[in-house]
C-alpha cells in the first residue's frame, strides 16, 4: 500500500505539468502506464497556440483573437468561460516552458518563432522545429527530475475508489512485477490521454487507449461530447502516421489523381489551412469520388518548398516520409490519408479542473472542459495540457494540503484491493475462446468504417449493434497467459475492455446528436441545429446501455454565427 | 513506394521470465509477412498469433518515443522503424545488451535514468528571468540542434563499452545531455556542468570508438559532442591557469 496527499495518474504533459504545480503544496507521485518519457505528448509534431505577437503580421494578436478562432473552430460549442482561461493563459505558460529551457524555433529577432495554422487569423503557433511536443516533453520531464517527484512507471491504473462522492484510493497493476496495490490519496489527477487507439486508423500512440476515461465513466462520472472525434487531414498512408499541419502550415499543398489542388473547390479562401475538419471531409470527399491516387489516397506536396526549407523547418517530417512511406518529400509527394487524431470528449469537468467526484480532477485529452467544442484547432492541445494541467495541480496540492487524511484503517483498502485482485484474477480463468485481437480488429474497424468522418443513422446503428455484440463476447474470453512479469496479454485485455466501454459511450452519442457540427457529420442532418443542439453531451454509466443527458454551453462573448472557410 | 516483402520471415527471439527459466533461451516463430511490415509489427503477429506470453515496450510506433529499442540482428534498433524488407529471412531479436532483463525483451533502464542524473538534467539560469522569452538568434538556437533530439531509448547506452566497464562513467546519452546545456546561450550552469563531465571518468574515458553513433536511431553523433566537450573542458582548464587533472591527459 502506499500513501500520497497527490496522485496524478498519467504522465504526460498534462500529467507533468499538473504534478510540478501540485508538489509546491503536497507530496505528489505521478503514476503512469509508461515511463513518462514514451507518453504521446511526444508524439506532437506543429506546435502550440498563444498570442505572443512575434510574428510580423501579428503584432495586434491578442487572447481575445485566439479565443474567437478557438471558438469558432469548435463550431460554437466550446464553453467560452474555459477558452478564456486557456486563451488568457497561454502566453504565461509557453514563456514558463521556455524558461524551463524548451528549445522553441527562434524569430530573426531571436523571439519564439510562430507559424500559420489552420482556422487561426494569426501566424500564432509557437513552434520548435516540427518536434515541438517532443521538446515540450523532455522539458516537463528535466522539471520533474529537478524537482525529485517520484514516478511510478510502468504502473496501469486499473480503478479509482469512490465513496460517498469523494476520492478515496486508485488501484494500479505494477506491470514489471504482476502485483496489484493501492495508492491512498487526498486527491488525483487524472491526466491520461485520448483514446485514439479505438479507430483502426490512428495517428495515436499505441498507447492511447482511454482508459482513464473508463475508469472515471465506470466510477460514476459523465463523458462529456464523445461523439466529436477529430479525424486528422494528413496521416500516412497505410500507417496513419501522422504528418504535421505545419507541412501545409509552410506552403504543402494537397493534390488529387489530377493533379489538382482540389482545396480551391472546398474552401477557397483558407485552402489548405482551411480547419482540420473540412481539409479531412474534403480529402475523403476527392477519394471517395474517385479522384484519390489507386483509390486510396491524395498526395500531400511539398516539394515546391525547396530542399532548404523542408530541412530546417520540417526535418522531422521528411525522416517519418522517407522511414514509414518510403518517399522522401524533397522529391516525391507524400501518400497521405484521413485518420482519428484526437479525442475532443472525455471527462466532463470544469475550467477549475473539479470533477463531481471531490478530490478527483482533470487535465489534458482525457478530459473535456470544454475547450474544443466540436472540432479543435491545431496547436491548441498541447496548450491545454500546460493551461490546465497547471490548474489542476494547483487545485488538486492545495485541496490536499488543506485536509487531514480521513481515520479509515488499512484494512478496509485491503478490502478494495483483495476485491479488485479477485477481478483481474476472472481474466486467466474461464474456459471459453473467443480471442482478444480478434475483437480488437473487429472494434477498430468498426469504428473506422462505421463512426468515420460521414455518419448516419444506418452505420450508427449498425456500429452500436456491432459494439453491443463485441461487448458480449468479450465475456466469454479465453483465458489469458498466466505468467505474472510483463503480461501484455493481460494489460491488452483490460485495455480492451475500456475500448469497449468507450465505444459503446461514442456510438450511444452520436445517433441523438441529429445536426451536423464540426467534427461529427450527419450526412442525413447536413445542417448545424442550435436550436435543439448547441448543447453538450453527457453520458452516464447504467447497467444497460449508457444514459444520454443534455448541458447548457456556455456563452459569454461570441454569439453562434455560420462557420465560413 | 515501399516494395513489398511478402512471404514467410524467422523470427528468433530471446525469452527469459525470471520466474521459471534458469538462463535465456531463444523461441524461434515463422510469420508470414505483409508490404511494409515492420519488426514491431511482426512481435505484435507473435503476440496475437503464436504466443500470449512475449514480452516488449511500445508505445508511439512511429519512432519518437524510444520505448521499443531492442537488438536487432546484431545491433541496437527501433523495432517499429526497421522494416523487415531490410532485414534477411531470419530476424535475431535480444533485450537491449549489457542491462538486466525484466522479461524476454523488456529491459530494466533504470541504470540509464539514473546516470542521467549525475549531468544536471535540466535546464538553470542563475541570473533574473526576462519578462518575455530569452532571446536567442536562430544560430545560438542552431547550436544545440541535433543534441536536443535524443529519445532516451537507450540504445547508445546500452552499445557503449565504456558504460559496461565503469560504473562511475555517465555514458554517451548523457553527455549529449550535458552538452545541450552548456553550448545552450540561456543556460548559465556551463563551468560547473564541464567540471561534472570533464573528470577522469568524464569525458576523458570515451575510447571514441564510435559506438554510441553507429547505434542512435536519430543519428545523433553522441562521440562527437563528447569530443567537444573535451575541447571545451580543456579550454577551460587553460583559461582558470591550471593543468588539466593527473590521468586526463593518457586516457
Amino acid at each position: 500500500m502506499f500513501t500520497h496527499d497527490v496522485i496524478v495518474i498519467g504522465g504526460g504533459l498534462a500529467g507533468m505539468r499538473a504534478a510540478i504545480e501540485s508538489s509546491r503544496y503536497a507530496d505528489t507521485v505521478i503514476v503512469s502506464r509508461v515511463h513518462p518519457l514514451r507518453s504521446h505528448s511526444g508524439a506532437a509534431q506543429g506546435g502550440i497556440n498563444a498570442a505572443l505577437g512575434n510574428m510580423e503580421g501579428s503584432r495586434d494578436d491578442n487572447w481575445e483573437k485566439h479565443a474567437y478562432d478557438t471558438i469558432k473552430g469548435s463550431d460554437f460549442l466550446a464553453d467560452q468561460d474555459s477558452v478564456e482561461v486557456l486563451t488568457k493563459e497561454a502566453p504565461e505558460r509557453i514563456i514558463e516552458m521556455e524558461h524551463w529551457g524548451c528549445p522553441f524555433s527562434r524569430t530573426d529577432e531571436g523571439k519564439i518563432a510562430q507559424r500559420s495554422f489552420g482556422g487561426a487569423g494569426y501566424p500564432r503557433t509557437c513552434y520548435a522545429a516540427d518536434k515541438t511536443g517532443h521538446y515540450l516533453l523532455v522539458t516537463a520531464y528535466e522539471q520533474v527530475v529537478k524537482r525529485t517527484i517520484k514516478v511510478y512507471d510502468e504502473w496501469f491504473v486499473t480503478s479509482l475508489i469512490v465513496e460517498n462522492g469523494k476520492i478515496k484510493s486508485v488501484m494500479a497493476l505494477d506491470i514489471l512485477t504482476g502485483d496489484s496495490e493501492v495508492f491512498k490519496a487526498k486527491a488525483v489527477i487524472l491526466a491520461t490521454g485520448g483514446a485514439g487507439w479505438i479507430y483502426a486508423k490512428s495517428t495515436n500512440s499505441m498507447i492511447d487507449t482511454g482508459s482513464g476515461m473508463a475508469i472515471a465513466y465506470k466510477a460514476g462520472i459523465a463523458l462529456e461530447d464523445m461523439e466529436f472525434v477529430q479525424f486528422h487531414p494528413t496521416a500516412m498512408y497505410p500507417t496513419g502516421i501522422l504528418i504535421t499541419e505545419g507541412a501545409r502550415g509552410e506552403g504543402g499543398y494537397l493534390v488529387n489523381s489530377r493533379g489538382e489542388r482540389f482545396m480551391q473547390r472546398y474552401a477557397p479562401k483558407a485552402l489548405e489551412l482551411a480547419p482540420r475538419d473540412v481539409v479531412s471531409r474534403s480529402i475523403q470527399t476527392e477519394t471517395d469520388e474517385g479522384r484519390g491516387v489507386k483509390d486510396a489516397f491524395i498526395h500531400l506536396d511539398l516539394r515546391h518548398l525547396g530542399k532548404e526549407k523542408i530541412l530546417s523547418r520540417l526535418p522531422g517530417t521528411r525522416d517519418l516520409a522517407i522511414e514509414f512511406s518510403g518517399v522522401d518529400p524533397i522529391n516525391e509527394p507524400i501518400p497521405i490519408q484521413p485518420a482519428q487524431h484526437y479525442t475532443m470528449g472525455g471527462v466532463d469537468y470544469n475550467a477549475k479542473c473539479e470533477t463531481s467526484v471531490k478530490g478527483l480532477y482533470a487535465a489534458g485529452e482525457c478530459a473535456c472542459v470544454s475547450v474544443h467544442g466540436a472540432n479543435r484547432l491545431g496547436g491548441n492541445s498541447l496548450l491545454e495540457t500546460l493551461v490546465f494541467g497547471k490548474i489542476a495541480g494547483e487545485q488538486a496540492g492545495t485541496f490536499a494540503k488543506n485536509i487531514s487524511p480521513d481515520g479509515r484503517k488499512d484494512v478496509e483498502f485491503q478490502q478494495a484491493l483483495t476485491s479488485e485482485q479477485d477481478r483481474i484474477r476472472h481474466f486467466f480463468e474461464g474456459s471459453c475462446d473467443e480471442d482478444p485481437s480478434v475483437l480488437r480488429e473487429e472494434m477498430r474497424t468498426t469504428m473506422a468504417e462505421k463512426v468515420f468522418l460521414f455518419r448516419t443513422k444506418q452505420q450508427l446503428a449498425e456500429a452500436s449493434e456491432k459494439v453491443g455484440e463485441l461487448q458480449k463476447r468479450f465475456n466469454h474470453f479465453r483465458p489469458i497467459a498466466g505468467h505474472k512479469i510483463c503480461n501484455l496479454d493481460l494489460i491488452r485485455a483490460l485495455e480492451l475492455e475500456d475500448m469497449l466501454a468507450l465505444s459503446e459511450v461514442i456510438v450511444a452519442s452520436a445517433p441523438s446528436r441529429e445536426e451536423s457540427r464540426g467534427s461529427h457529420v450527419r450526412l442525413d442532418f447536413p445542417k448545424r441545429n442550435d436550436v435543439r443542439f448547441l448543447k453538450h453531451t453527457l453520458a452516464y454509466r447504467t447497467l444497460d446501455r449508457p444514459r444520454i443527458e443534455y448541458s447548457e454551453v456556455k456563452i459569454t462573448k461570441f454569439q453562434p454565427e455560420e462557420r465560413k472557410c | 513506394m515501399l516494395k513489398p516483402a511478402l512471404g514467410k520471415v524467422q523470427i528468433r527471439i530471446q525469452r527469459f521470465d525470471p520466474e521459471t527459466d534458469p538462463a535465456p533461451h531463444y523461441d524461434t516463430f515463422e510469420i508470414l509477412t505483409k508490404p511494409g511490415m515492420t519488426v514491431l509489427d511482426a512481435l505484435f503477429r507473435v503476440l496475437e498469433e503464436k504466443d500470449g506470453s512475449l514480452a516488449f515496450r511500445y508505445s508511439c510506433r512511429s519512432a519518437v518515443c524510444g520505448s521499443c529499442a531492442m537488438f536487432i540482428n546484431g545491433r541496437p534498433r527501433l523495432a517499429c522503424e526497421t522494416r523487415l524488407s531490410t532485414m534477411d529471412s531470419i530476424v535475431t531479436i535480444g533485450p537491449l545488451p549489457h542491462l538486466p532483463v525484466v522479461r524476454d525483451l523488456i529491459v530494466d533502464l533504470q541504470p540509464y535514468y539514473q546516470k542521467l542524473d549525475m549531468v544536471k538534467p535540466y535546464f538553470e539560469a542563475r541570473e533574473s528571468y526576462p519578462e518575455k522569452e530569452f532571446i536567442q538568434t536562430p544560430k545560438d538556437r542552431e547550436a544545440i540542434d541535433t543534441a536536443i533530439d535524443c529519445i532516451d531509448c537507450g540504445a547508445c547506452f546500452s552499445f557503449c563499452p565504456l558504460t559496461w566497464t565503469d560504473p562511475k562513467y555517465p555514458g554517451p546519452a548523457a553527455f549529449v545531455k550535458s552538452y545541450r546545456f552548456i553550448a545552450d546561450t540561456r543556460d548559465t550552469g556551463k563551468s560547473e556542468r564541464l567540471k561534472a563531465v570533464g573528470c577522469e571518468d568524464g569525458v576523458w574515458r570515451c575510447h571514441t570508438v564510435f559506438s554510441c553513433a553507429d547505434s542512435c536511431p536519430k543519428s545523433i553523433n553522441p562521440t562527437n559532442f563528447i569530443q567537444q566537450l573535451k575541447r571545451k573542458a580543456t579550454k577551460l582548464s587553460i583559461l582558470q591557469l591550471r593543468p588539466p587533472q593527473s590521468g586526463q591527459a593518457d586516457r
